[in-house]
This record gives structure tokens, C-alpha cells and sequence, in this order.
């Protein structure tokens, strides 16, 4: 059989030359008329090695990079020569065995087990490692059977709020309707969070199984995938495995036979983060202005077009496969406290070894840094991490002892989110990243609430008032209090959580703000 | 199904007819516009609004609601720079301000020969590897101000 080379088709892989890469191993294949087979597959994630290239070998994959066209003919020749006779590679780029690499032999990957192995639009390559196995097993259960199955999970939304999966999906099975629906939160448009993105350009078919046991659950037979614009690679491979799975009869009139119904479709953002909120989101799916609703009604009960809606986050519907073919305890084993499972989280910013981490819960933030970032790219010591997006605290580095779990973040005014963490050196200057956090505020407020849409425009003219020393003392109050009213007045996140990473940067960066650490307390 | 293609505005109607039956099929039909058209003239927005029975301002506020959409035409080479924390944290503002100079345009310009447009973007999803640009579809990690200019000369082998 042809011995395979893998090089990712991954987004952060091409945007550093994977394509170039693939094109300059196929010329070489050919000019020396040498039989390897080029699988373009996904990304295991370590995205300091991408593109990393990886060849089958008796003893398992062995990885080379990060790999640039020029390192091709060396690396062929380190194959020719020693690989194909089973001998130890020899090769500055020689990464040994692919799963004994430490950042990838230290996670627990349950979701993302997948990600890197296939070719993400294989699907014999998804059913040889148990793909569509949850969904068999879904369609022998009743729909309560499947509801109580993710109740027992402890399964949380992995889109930020945390709140109980199977809970949600319980209200709209119990829904009566004519017709509900299934919609996919991939909006993903937290700074520092690429997780969904992973899901989708690597084992998407998980993605769709889970949408179609949702569908199952709770009788629904429309989803829809609302993906954000800036993922063009990720629109592209779904969009075929969406088509492959239709073809083999996973989706459409009659799933797997069993005479049940689920169409799926892919609709694409147009650049607004506030749609990442579920009731903005469902507006612009009914083809309107994203403006975020008031709950009550909650989509649950009233969501698109006023039908019965399940909103999950990618990475909930992404866990569901598993959850249903290894059982709810298989899931539930892992994590902490309230905070069951693993969270895949992703380490980013200003750090050497940046990729994703699929950890259980509970393990600290310390930990996380010390055992995986290989320390700041700039080589500075590090000054801050905000954790969970744009809406996150800005954590400074004596706090980072805070176990990685959604009630010890919460305590501690911070948020655990979607699980992104960017990493800043002592370089940055924290009155700047705040006032960035009310710009970015004013650039993206639906502006329903005026605290949102009127009060961030109010945040950036106070913060610049303080930089330039006018009435500071006077401004910092006023700066708080403003805070307060957003918390106070605003519907949804965007407005209420622009506080906390502000907030985060006065009270635990006051030299940045001209202040004594008493000035800073003063809430 | 096919679509026949004889003016702009016949190619709009296309567009229209063959996504309006869908379930909330306006972002879907801007969307195509867009990609057929670079931008949704103000012609395109009233045939839109006719043949969804919306009114053409509702049509607009939907526009103007979305960063993507432009009712003008764009560069030949559609130039975003991510501005999110982690690029921050990576020398964005640096690369902002190295790319205006160098283009000698600002956010939401165009270079004077068209070639260029350059727009601002929150987090392009590529956060271990920045910062990012986004070149029309593709996507470029680790740019540093050197490596910008190189990528603009490639895309565009006639800028000098």
C-alpha cells in the first residue's frame, strides 16, 4: 500500500504556507517519481509547528516542523533515507512520533480527538474512529432517553453564558410546535478563540452529527449553521461535508432509514461580533438587523421565526457525538465541581507554543501557562492574560493561580468564556487595552440599549481625559460609574461584560492609569 | 440551476430569484450580490426591496447594520488587518500603522489606482500566529511590516 504524507488543509496551516508546502512536496514526488500518497488533512492544533507535515510510518505518524517549501527536498531525502527503511529520522525540522509530542501527549481530547488524524472530509475516515456512532445509538433511544442522556453529561454552553445544554434541549423538546429548529452558534468571535474553527475545518462530520441527534431530541428538522465571514475555509469544508453526508444519507428525509427527517445549512455572518449573542443571531438568520431581543421570550420557547430553537455553541453540539456513544459518565468523569467534561482551551497571543489544549476542568491557569506556552514569543515577562474574549478580565500575573473552572472564574469578577487565552508581555500598556475594550464596544454595540451604544463612546472620551491627565481623580470616578450603568442598563453581554476587562485594567493595573493602588479601590 | 448572465442588474434579479424562497433569504442575497458584484449598488437595493416586498431603506439598515456589506466598489485586492487583543498583543498597532503609511490611505480607503482597499477586522481566528491580515479570501499569519509589503507586492506584481 502507498505510504500517506499529511499536510494540513487547516486555516492557520495555509496561512503560513501549507498550501505552498503541499504544492512543493508534489513536484518533488513527481520530478523523482517517488509513490507517496498527500493527504491534505487537519490540524492537530500546534500551531507553533504548522505546517506540520507528518508520514505513516509501522510505529505511528512521525512529524516534521514547522516545514517552509525550501525544506522539502531535505525532508524527502530524511524520508527516503531513513523513514522508508525504518530507520530514526534525521532532520532538524524531526519531530519524532506525532502523539508522543509532549503539548499534544499531556492533553485529554475527547472532542477533538479526531482533529488532525482524518482528512476532514472523509467519511470513511470519520466512521473508522467511531463516527456516527452517537447518532446509531441516538436512533435507538427515545427523545427523552437522548435529553436526559446530556442532562446526566453535565454538559455546559461552551459559547460563554455555561448554561446547561440539556436543560435547553428539555424546553424545546417539551415545546409543542409545528415546527423547531436546530441552529449552530459558530460565530466565533472572541479575540483568542479558534476551537470552533478546528471543529469544523477538521472533523466537521461531528459537528453535523451532533446537530442531527439535536434534531432528534427534540424533534426538529431544520438546522442551521450560522458561521461567521471571516472563515471561508471552514464555510468551504463544511459546505462539502454537508454534501457527502447527504449523499450517504445522514442528512435529508430518511436518516439512516429510520424515516426521520434533518436538513442542515450553512449561513454565513457578514462581520458584526454582536451576532455572536443568540437572539442577535437568530434576527440575522431571519435576514434582519442584528439586534439583540428581550428575554423573555427565551428562543427556547420563541426563537427563529418564533418557533421552538435550540442555539448551541459549536463546541456543545461538537461534544454530543461522544456524550452518546460512550455514555453520559464517560463525559461527566472528567472536570470539577459544576464544570463537567473537558473545555478545549486556546492558548494565544504573545506566547511561543500557541495552539489548542483540551483539558479537563479544574486544572489552574498557572498550570496551563507554565506547562504549554513555552513562555512569551517576545521573551519579556508576562504582564497579563485576559481570559474568555473581548468581554474578559484582564488577569495580571500574581492572580494566575485561579483553577480553570466557570464558578472559581465568576468569583473572581473574571470570565472563563469560550476559553480563550491571550498572553501580553510587559510592553502593553493596560489604559490603552481598556480604552480599546470601550472602542471596540462602540464599533460593535447593536445600539438597542443607550448605555451600550452611547456610554462606550462616553468610555473612550473619559479614558483619553485620564491618559491626558485632566481631571483624572474626578474622571476615575466617573469612569466607574459609567461602568456601573452599562452592568445596569444594558440587555445583553456586549454591554453589561465591557465593564469587567476595563474594570480589570484600573483596579489591577493602577500604575497604567497614573494611580496608587488605594486610588484604585474605590468601588 | 442556471443563470444567465447579460447585464449587471439581470445578474442581481438571478441572484434574487434563485435565493428569495428561502427562509430568511436576505443575508444569503446580499451576500451573492456582493460576491457577483463587489458591492450592492443602490440599484441592486431597490430591486432587492421589490422583489422581497421590503422597502429600500429596510433593505439599507440591514446593509449598514454589517461591517461586510459596502454599497461602493472596493479595491482590486480587499486588505484587512485584525485589530483584536491577541494580534494586539502581537505588534498589530504597529502593522496598522506601517500599512496606512505604506498604502498612504486610511481605514475604509481605497488607493488611488484601486488596487488596494484597506478595512479594519475583529479577530480573524488565526490567534497563536499573529498578527493576521486577510488578502479578498486568503489568510496571512506572522506579518511582520517586511512581510507585509512582500505579500502586497506578490498579490500585485505590477504595485511598483
Amino acid at each position: 500500500m502507498t505510504t500517506k504524507i499529511f499536510i494540513p488543509r487547516e486555516s492557520t496551516a495555509i496561512s503560513l504556507g501549507a498550501h505552498e508546502v503541499a504544492q512543493a512536496f508534489t513536484h518533488y514526488l513527481s520530478d523523482h517519481d517517488i509513490d507517496l500518497k498527500i493527504i491534505r488533512n487537519g490540524s492537530r492544533g500546534l500551531f507553533w509547528l504548522e505546517p506540520m507535515v507528518e508520514i505513516e510510518t509501522a510505529q505511528g505518524r512521525m512529524a516534521y516542523g514547522p516545514v517552509a517549501s525550501a525544506d522539502v527536498a531535505s525532508i524527502m531525502e530524511d524520508i527516503s533515507q531513513n523513514i522508508l527503511h525504518e530507520k530514526p529520522q534525521s532532520h532538524a525540522l524531526a519531530l519524532g512520533l506525532t502523539e508522543n509530542i509532549p503539548y499534544l501527549k499531556k492533553q485529554t481530547r475527547l472532542t477533538f480527538a479526531r482533529a488532525g488524524i482524518t482528512d476532514p472530509v472523509s467519511l470513511d475516515e470519520y466512521l473508522a474512529l467511531d463516527g456516527f456512532k452517537g447518532l446509531q445509538k441516538s436512533l435507538a433511544l427515545s427523545t427523552q432517553e437522548i435529553v436526559t442522556a446530556v442532562v446526566d453529561s453535565g454538559l455546559r454552553g461552551r459559547g460563554g453564558a455555561a448554561f446547561p445544554t440539556g436543560i435547553k434541549w428539555q424546553t424545546v423538546r417539551d415545546a409543542t410546535a409545528d415546527k423547531k429548529y436546530i441552529v449552530c452558534n459558530a460565530d466565533e468571535g472572541d479575540s483568542g478563540t479558534f476551537a470552533d474553527k478546528l471543529v469544523m475545518e477538521c472533523d466537521p462530520f461531528m459537528l453535523i452529527e451532533g446537530m442531527i441527534i439535536a434534531g432528534l431530541a427534540v424533534g426538529a428538522d431544520q438546522g442551521y449553521i450560522y458561521l461567521r465571514s471571516e472563515y471561508p475555509i471552514a464555510d468551504e469544508i463544511l459546505q462539502q461535508a454537508i454534501e457527502i453526508a447527504s449523499a450517504a444519507g445522514y442528512l435529508g428525509n430518511n436518516i439512516c432509514g429510520s424515516g426521520k427527517t434533518f436538513n442542515l445549512e450553512v449561513r454565513l455572518g457578514a462581520e458584526a461580533y454582536i451576532c455572536g449573542e443568540e437572539t442577535a443571531l437568530l434576527e440575522s438568520l431571519e435576514g434582519k438587523r442584528g439586534m439583540v431581543r428581550f428575554k423573555p421570550p427565551l428562543p427556547a420557547l420563541e426563537g427563529l421565526f418564533g418557533k421552538p430553537t435550540i442555539v448551541n455553541n459549536v463546541l456543545s453540539l461538537a461534544a454530543i457525538p461522544f456524550i452518546m456513544s460512550e455514555g453520559s459518565q464517560a463525559y461527566q468523569q472528567y472536570g470539577t465541581n459544576r464544570s463537567r467534561g473537558t473545555l478545549p482551551f486556546q492558548l494565544a497571543g504573545n506566547i511561543k507554543q500557541g495552539g489548542l489544549i483540551e483539558l479537563p476542568f479544574g486544572s489552574s491557569l498557572k498550570d496551563l501557562i507554565d506547562n504549554f506556552s513555552g513562555g512569551t514569543a517576545s521573551n519579556r515577562p508576562i504582564k497579563a492574560i485576559q481570559v474568555g474574549g473581548p468581554l474578559g478580565a484582564y488577569l495580571p500575573s500574581h492572580k494566575l493561580d485561579i483553577p480553570l473552572d466557570y464558578e472559581a472564574f465568576s468569583k473572581a469578577s473574571a470570565v472563563l468564556g469560550h476559553g480563550g487565552i491571550v498572553v501580553f508581555d510587559d510592553s502593553v500598556d493596560m489604559l490603552e487595552q481598556a480604552r480599546f475594550s470601550m472602542e471596540f464596544c462602540v464599533v460593535e454595540s447593536c445600539g438597542k440599549c443607550t448605555p451600550c451604544r452611547i456610554g462606550s463612546t462616553r468610555g473612550v472620551e473619559v479614558i483619553d481625559r485620564i491618559k491626558n491627565d485632566e481631571s483624572r481623580a474626578d474622571n476615575m470616578i466617573l469612569l466607574n460609574d459609567l461602568c456601573d450603568t452599562m452592568i445596569d442598563g444594558s440587555l445583553c453581554a456586549m454591554g453589561s461584560m465591557t465593564p469587567i476587562p476595563v474594570r480589570s485594567a484600573f483596579t489591577d493595573f493602577p500604575q497604567d492609569f497614573f494611580l496608587t493602588t488605594q486610588e484604585s479601590n474605590h468601588d | 440551476m442556471k443563470i444567465e448572465f447579460s447585464s449587471p442588474l439581470s445578474n442581481v434579479e438571478n441572484i434574487i430569484d434563485s435565493l428569495k424562497n428561502k427562509e430568511g433569504s436576505l443575508l444569503p442575497i446580499l451576500h451573492a450580490i456582493q460576491r457577483e458584484m463587489g458591492y450592492i449598488s443602490s440599484q441592486a437595493i431597490e430591486r432587492i426591496a421589490t422583489k422581497l416586498k421590503q422597502t429600500p431603506a429596510e433593505i439599507h439598515g440591514v446593509i449598514s447594520f454589517y461591517h461586510q456589506f459596502r454599497t461602493s466598489p472596493p479595491g482590486k485586492y480587499q486588505i484587512q488587518i485584525c485589530r483584536a487583543e491577541a494580534c494586539q498583543s502581537r505588534g498589530s498597532r504597529e502593522l496598522e500603522a506601517h500599512a496606512k503609511d505604506f498604502l498612504a490611505i486610511d481605514y475604509h480607503q481605497m488607493t488611488s489606482d484601486k488596487k488596494f482597499s484597506l478595512d479594519s477586522v475583529y479577530c480573524l481566528g488565526n490567534c497563536a500566529t499573529g498578527p493576521n491580515i486577510r488578502i479578498n479570501d486568503d489568510l496571512y499569519g506572522r506579518i511582520s511590516n517586511q512581510r507585509f509589503e512582500e505579500i502586497l507586492s506578490n498579490v500585485d506584481r505590477e504595485l511598483k
